[in-house]
C-alpha cells in the first residue's frame, strides 16, 4: 500500500543512447515514511546525485514509478504538468553549501518560497520568523547571508527547505562543511522537523559523523539501491 | 512579491551606479549629438524668423542667399515694392567672414541692412543692449555670441565700426553670430579691392583702347567709376500685406521680374533639407553608432551580471521560481541601468556639454522623452542575450553531482 512520504519502485535513468549509453540508475527502490529521516550513501559515480535530481523533478527518469506525499508524480512518464510548482510546494531542498540568495536578507531568503506560491509577503515573513524561533536564528532575521556563520547559514537553508511544509526534503550532504558538533546539531534539527511536520527526509552523505544517527540507510552502487538497518543512535 | 531586481541593485548599488554613470556619459554624448542637430535646425529657423521676411527674392535659378551666392541689382526692390500684395521690401547682403576686434577675430555673418526703423526686414528684431543703427556708415549691431561689447571697435575689411547695440540668437544657418552694418558699407565690404588691385585695374582700363577713347570725353572716367562701385545686393526681403497669399505674390514677382522667389516654407526646405542635410546625416550616423555601442555595452554588462548569478538563478529555478520572475529580474536590472544612465546622461548633456559646445545645442523635451523611450527599448533588447543565458541554466546546477 502506498501512503504519504516517498515511494520509489524500479526507477531507471539512462544517459545517452546506443553504445555510449550509461545506466546511472538501474533499479532503485526506496520507501521513506512521513517523519522518517534516512541516509543515502554510495561511492562517487554510484548514482546518488542522479537519484536526487530525479526525485527533485529536475531530470526525467527513463522508467519506474515515484510517489511523493501520496501523489504519483512519475509512472513511466511525468504525471505532473507543472514541475516547478511541484518542486516549490512538495519538495524542500538542502545543499552541501547553503546557497542562500546573497542579495536577500535572511527572512526574505526563506519567505521567498511562500511568496512565489502566492502567499502575501507579511504572512510569508511571519512563517519564516516562526521557523527561525525553532531553529534559533531569530536574532539574525534581518542579517544578510554574508553576515552569518556557516552553521547559521545552514540553519537558514533548513528553514528555507521547510517553509512550505513540503512532504519531502532532499538534502545533499548538508553537514559536509560543518564540524562534528554543528553537523549533529543540524541532523537533530532535521529529525525534530521531520517528526513535527511529518516530513520524509533523504540525506545524501559521506559524513561518517552522522551515519550512526540513521535508523535506516540506503546504499547505492552502480545504480542499484540496497537497504540496511542503521544504528539509530540517540544524540 | 518582493522585487528581486531591486534587492540585487541595492545589495551592490555602488557597482551598479558606477556602471550606470559610465553608461550615462555615453548617453550624454548621444543626447548632445541630437541637441547639436536640433540646434542647427533651430539656427536655420532663427535666421529666417529674425529676417522678418515673408519672401526672399534672389538671383534667377539660384538657391540664394543662404545656400548659394546670389546677386541682384540694388534697385530691384523698387519694382517689387510696387507689386500688388507687397507691404515692405528691403535690400540685404550676407557675407561670412572674420571680423577683427583688437587682437582677435571672430567668424561672423556680416549682414548689410537697409536704412529704416525697427521692423524693417533684415533688421535685428530686438536688442538686449544699446540701440539700433542710426547712421549710414560705420555703426554695427552684434550678436552677443560674438563676445563684442558696446563701444568695441570692429574692423571689417579696411573700415572700422563701433558696436552700438547687442542682440541675441541672431545666427547664420552655420551657427556663426551675425554683425549688422549699414547696407552701403556691406556692399562695399563684399566687393572692396585693395589699393594695389584698384590701381592695377585702372591702369588696365586706361590701356584698353576700347575704353580710353579721346574722341568720347568722360567715357574712361565713367567706366572707372562703375568699376569701383557695387550696385548689387544678395537678396530683397519682402513682407506681404495682410490678407494676401505669399505664394500668389511670389508667383507674380517671378512672372514679372524674372527673379527667383522663395516663400518661408521653401526657404526652410532649402536650409534644413539642403544646406544642413549632409551635417544632419553625419550626426544621424553618429547617433546610430552611439546607440549600437550603448546597446552592446548594456548587453555586455547585463550578461556579465547574469553570469555572476548563475548559481543563484539555478537555486531560484530549483525552488520553483517561474521563468517570468527570472526574466523580470534581468530585464528590470537592465532597465534600471538604462534609467540611471539616462538621468546621468541628461544631466551631463544639460549641465556639462551644452555650455561648452561652441555651437548651439538645443535639448528639446520631446527629444528627451524619445531618448528615454529609446534607452528603455535598447535596454530591453540588450537584456535578451542575458535572459537567454539565464533561461538555459539547468536547476540541476544547484544540486551539483
Amino acid at each position: 500500500m502506498i501512503g504519504k512520504g516517498i515511494h520509489i519502485e524500479g526507477l531507471k535513468k539512462r544517459y545517452g543512447s546506443g553504445e555510449t549509453a550509461v545506466d546511472a540508475l538501474k533499479n532503485v527502490d526506496m520507501q521513506v515514511a512521513p517523519g522518517e529521516v534516512v541516509g543515502l550513501i554510495g561511492p562517487s559515480g554510484s548514482g546518488k546525485s542522479t537519484l536526487l535530481k530525479a526525485l527533485g523533478a529536475v531530470i526525467e527518469p527513463t522508467g519506474g514509478r515515484m510517489t511523493l506525499g501520496g501523489k504519483v508524480i512519475y509512472d513511466n512518464g511525468w504525471k505532473v504538468k507543472d514541475l516547478r510548482a511541484l518542486r516549490r510546494d512538495k519538495i524542500g531542498f538542502m545543499f552541501q553549501a547553503p546557497y542562500l540568495i546573497p542579495f536577500l536578507d535572511v527572512t526574505d531568503n526563506v519567505a521567498l518560497l511562500p511568496m512565489l506560491a502566492g502567499i502575501p509577503n507579511a504572512e510569508a515573513r511571519k512563517r519564516a520568523v516562526d521557523l527561525f524561533k525553532a531553529l534559533d536564528v531569530e536574532p539574525r532575521a534581518k542579517a544578510m547571508p554574508s553576515q552569518l556563520s556557516g552553521g547559521e547559514q545552514q540553519r537558514v537553508a533548513i528553514a528555507r527547505g521547510l517553509i512550505n511544509r513540503p512532504p519531502v526534503i532532499l538534502a545533499d550532504e548538508p553537514t559536509a562543511p560543518l564540524d562534528s558538533e554543528r553537523a549533529l546539531a543540524v541532523i537533530r534539527i532535521l529529525n525534530d522537523m521531520a517528526r513535527q511536520y511529518q516530513t520524509a527526509i533523504i540525506i545524501v552523505t559521506h559524513d561518517e559523523k552522522i551515519l550512526p544517527t540513521f535508523k535506516r540507510i540506503y546504499h547505492i552502487r552502480d545504480g542499484v539501491t540496497y537497504e540496511e538497518a542503521g544504528e539509530g543512535r540517540e544524540f | 512579491m518582493i522585487s528581486l531586481a531591486g534587492r540585487d541593485i541595492m545589495h551592490a548599488w555602488g557597482k551598479f551606479v558606477f556602471t550606470g554613470v559610465g553608461l550615462g556619459l555615453l548617453i550624454g554624448v548621444t543626447l548632445s549629438m541630437a541637441g547639436i542637430y536640433r540646434g542647427m535646425v533651430d539656427d536655420g529657423k532663427a535666421l529666417l524668423d529674425n529676417s522678418g521676411a515673408d519672401l526672399w527674392v534672389v538671383q534667377q535659378n539660384t538657391l540664394g542667399p543662404y545656400a548659394e551666392p546670389s546677386s541682384i541689382y540694388d534697385d530691384a526692390w523698387r519694382g517689387i515694392r510696387a507689386m500688388p500684395g507687397v507691404a515692405q521690401t528691403a535690400n540685404v547682403t550676407y557675407l561670412t567672414m572674420q571680423v577683427r576686434q583688437g587682437e582677435r577675430d571672430v567668424r561672423s555673418m556680416v549682414t548689410g541692412v537697409t536704412a529704416g526703423e525697427p521692423g524693417t526686414p533684415g533688421w535685428p528684431p530686438y536688442l538686449v543692449a544699446g540701440r539700433q543703427i542710426t547712421r549710414s556708415h560705420y555703426e554695427a549691431v552684434a550678436d552677443i555670441a560674438t563676445g563684442f561689447k558696446l563701444g568695441d571697435r570692429l574692423q571689417i575689411r579696411r573700415n572700422h565700426y563701433t558696436v552700438v547695440g547687442l542682440t541675441r540668437r541672431m545666427v547664420s544657418s552655420g551657427g556663426d553670430p551675425m554683425v549688422f552694418i549699414p547696407l552701403k558699407d556691406a556692399q562695399e565690404a563684399q566687393f572692396l579691392k585693395d589699393n594695389d588691385a584698384i590701381l592695377q585695374q585702372r591702369r588696365r582700363t586706361t590701356a584698353n583702347p576700347n575704353f580710353n577713347r579721346p574722341q568720347v570725353p568722360g567715357l574712361l572716367e565713367a567706366i572707372i567709376a562703375s568699376q569701383s562701385t557695387n550696385a548689387y545686393v544678395n537678396a530683397v526681403l519682402v513682407q506681404v500685406e495682410a490678407g494676401h497669399d505669399a505664394e500668389e505674390v511670389a508667383q507674380s514677382i517671378r512672372r514679372w521680374k524674372r527673379l527667383t522667389v522663395y516663400t518661408r516654407s521653401q526657404m526652410e526646405e532649402i536650409l534644413v533639407g539642403k544646406l544642413i542635410a549632409t551635417a544632419a546625416k553625419q550626426i544621424f550616423m553618429f547617433l546610430v553608432i552611439l546607440s549600437v555601442v550603448s546597446s552592446a555595452i548594456v548587453a555586455f554588462i547585463i550578461y556579465t551580471l547574469t553570469l555572476g548569478k548563475i548559481r543563484e538563478i539555478a537555486v531560484l529555478k530549483l525552488i520553483g521560481t517561474k521563468n517570468r520572475t527570472i526574466v523580470a529580474l534581468i530585464m528590470q536590472q537592465s532597465i534600471a541601468l538604462g534609467v540611471i544612465g539616462f538621468v546621468v546622461g541628461k544631466i551631463t548633456a544639460t549641465l556639462l556639454m551644452e555650455p561648452i559646445f561652441p555651437k548651439y545645442v538645443l535639448l528639446e523635451p520631446l527629444d528627451s522623452v524619445i531618448g528615454f523611450g529609446a534607452v528603455v527599448v535598447i535596454c530591453i533588447l540588450s537584456s535578451i542575450i542575458a535572459i537567454r543565458a539565464a533561461l538555459k541554466v539547468d536547476p540541476a546546477v544547484a544540486i551539483g553531482g
